[in-house]
């Protein structure tokens, strides 16, 4: 009889899930369990129940709007049968032609990050200052640190931003691209060939 | 036709080939912002202006890209490039396959993310600043009614007026000086003005050297300077002090 109003409710799960409702509808970031929790005032745990019942309720055909699981949080997101509407309403200045030295450079920065200027021009064999500035700007990626523990070139990472706008869950979810042996091999062996016809 | 009048107009250069070439050579143009593919455009783009083929003009121009591909080649890897020179073909290949193979996985995971991105064109989502974290309350201090009207009481007062006074220089008068002057030279036949007022401040001899102005225009005292800097002579020309009274109240401030 100490906490009458948690009697109340029936279902105080249903409750917590309207928090979490209102939560994701006003944040204008995916927000953590652990913040949706400090917001909510209560357990983990019970945030990822209720988080399951929200996405049971805000699904792909079943509303117009979706609950996704992005950069590393929770966010709402228009459903995908309503983006001809949604681009009707406005653009997104940060995916728009993404040319393919911006996307070369943010893949490394991806894989490799954080990492620098010159890391990128040594990997891409031409400076990518342009394309650092552009991504700079677009919010893809942003400094993180410098070589050399300070004195060195800026180093750059990717935003929560670039993995909500590829739809990633975090970073582990780039796949793995040691696969390309095969054709490391075959231009190993390519350039052999050439220079055994030189020496010959 | 002529190379080194070849027109450019490329993101980091616009103007002659020639010029780009005394920029780089200056080292006031860095070369990896050049865009090299565009200069070879460029060149084909002329050459194919023009009905039949200038072999003189080609090997040229191929001479001069060439010397900008490897400068830029060297820029590009400055240390590496010493490196690769060292080591014997086998593992030369070896060095240059596996970053041709870096190259091709970073291109690899570039086309992976335009698919993605592509995939991802119709997720529409709310971009907004970043994550609003819980805000620490601040709660205020209970208030009292009469400190809030004590407060506007205040307001309502009209500030003091703001003093200027020290923005206006004050200068001496220069009839103080006239009468000095005067005096000096109906003791001496001449001085030295700057053993005179050595010891003033610098308004002071401002007014000092007005008042010497003064005399000398009242045809009582002669001035001279043997160089510019040099020490001014002063000498008494002669016994007249008819218009005295007038000059005496004359002021810088009021002139």
């Amino acid at each position: 009889m100490d906490r009458p109003l948690r009697l109340i409710s029936t279902d105080p799960l249903d409750k917590l899930a309207r928090t979490l409702e209102a939560l994701l509808v006003v944040a204008s970031a995916p927000l953590s369990v652990e913040e949706l929790a400090a917001a909510a005032d209560d357990d983990p745990e019970r945030i990822e129940d209720a988080l399951r019942l929200v996405g049971e309720r805000f699904a792909e055909e079943r509303s117009g709007i979706v609950l996704e699981h992005v950069a590393g949080g929770w966010a709402f997101r228009a459903g995908r049968e309503e983006a001809p509407a949604c681009a009707r309403l406005f653009e997104r200045p940060a995916q728009r032609s993404l040319s393919q030295a911006a996307l070369e450079t943010l893949a490394i920065v991806a894989y490799l990050g954080p990492c620098s200027r010159p890391d990128v021009a040594r990997i891409r064999g031409v400076a990518a200052d342009s394309a650092v500035a552009n991504l700079l700007e677009r919010g893809l990626i942003a400094e993180a640190g410098r070589d050399n523990g300070g004195g060195g070139a800026v180093r750059y990472r990717t935003t929560p931003l670039f993995e909500r706008v590829f739809g990633l869950e975090s970073l582990s979810e780039l796949p793995r691209l040691d696969d390309v042996g095969a054709e490391a091999a075959e231009i190993r062996d390519r350039l052999h060939a050439v220079a055994e016809k030189r020496s010959a | 036709m002529i190379v080194r009048e070849l027109e450019l107009d490329l993101d980091a250069f616009e103007g002659p080939f020639d010029l780009l070439l005394a920029l780089v050579l200056k080292e006031e143009l860095d070369l990896r912002d050049v865009d090299l593919a565009g200069i070879v455009t460029a060149f084909l783009e002329r050459l194919a202006e023009r009905e039949e083929l200038d072999l003189e003009a080609c090997g040229e121009f191929l001479v001069l890209i060439a010397a900008l591909l490897e400068l830029k080649a060297r820029a590009l890897f400055p240390d590496e490039a010493a490196e690769l020179a060292e080591l014997e073909p086998e593992e030369a290949a070896e060095e240059l396959a596996r970053r041709l193979a870096e190259y091709r996985r970073a291109k690899e995971a570039a086309a992976w993310l335009r698919e993605r991105l592509a995939a991802a064109g119709d997720r529409y989502f709310r971009l907004g600043p970043a994550p609003c974290a819980p805000k620490v309350e601040t709660p205020l201090a209970p208030q009292d009614p009469e400190t809030l009207a004590r407060v506007l009481r205040l307001l309502a007062q009209d500030p003091p007026d703001v003093s200027l006074s020290h923005m206006a220089l004050r200068f001496p008068p220069v009839s103080q000086f006239l009468e000095r002057f005067r005096a000096l030279l109906r003791r001496r036949s001449r001085f030295d003005f700057e053993t005179e007022v050595g010891e003033m401040t610098r308004l002071e001899q401002a007014s000092a050297f007005l008042a010497l102005l003064e005399l000398r225009r009242a045809g009582e005292l002669s001035i001279e300077q043997a160089a510019p800097f040099a020490p001014i002579r002063v000498s008494r020309l002669q016994e007249n002090n008819a218009e005295d009274e007038r000059t005496a109240q004359w002021t810088v401030r009021s002139a």
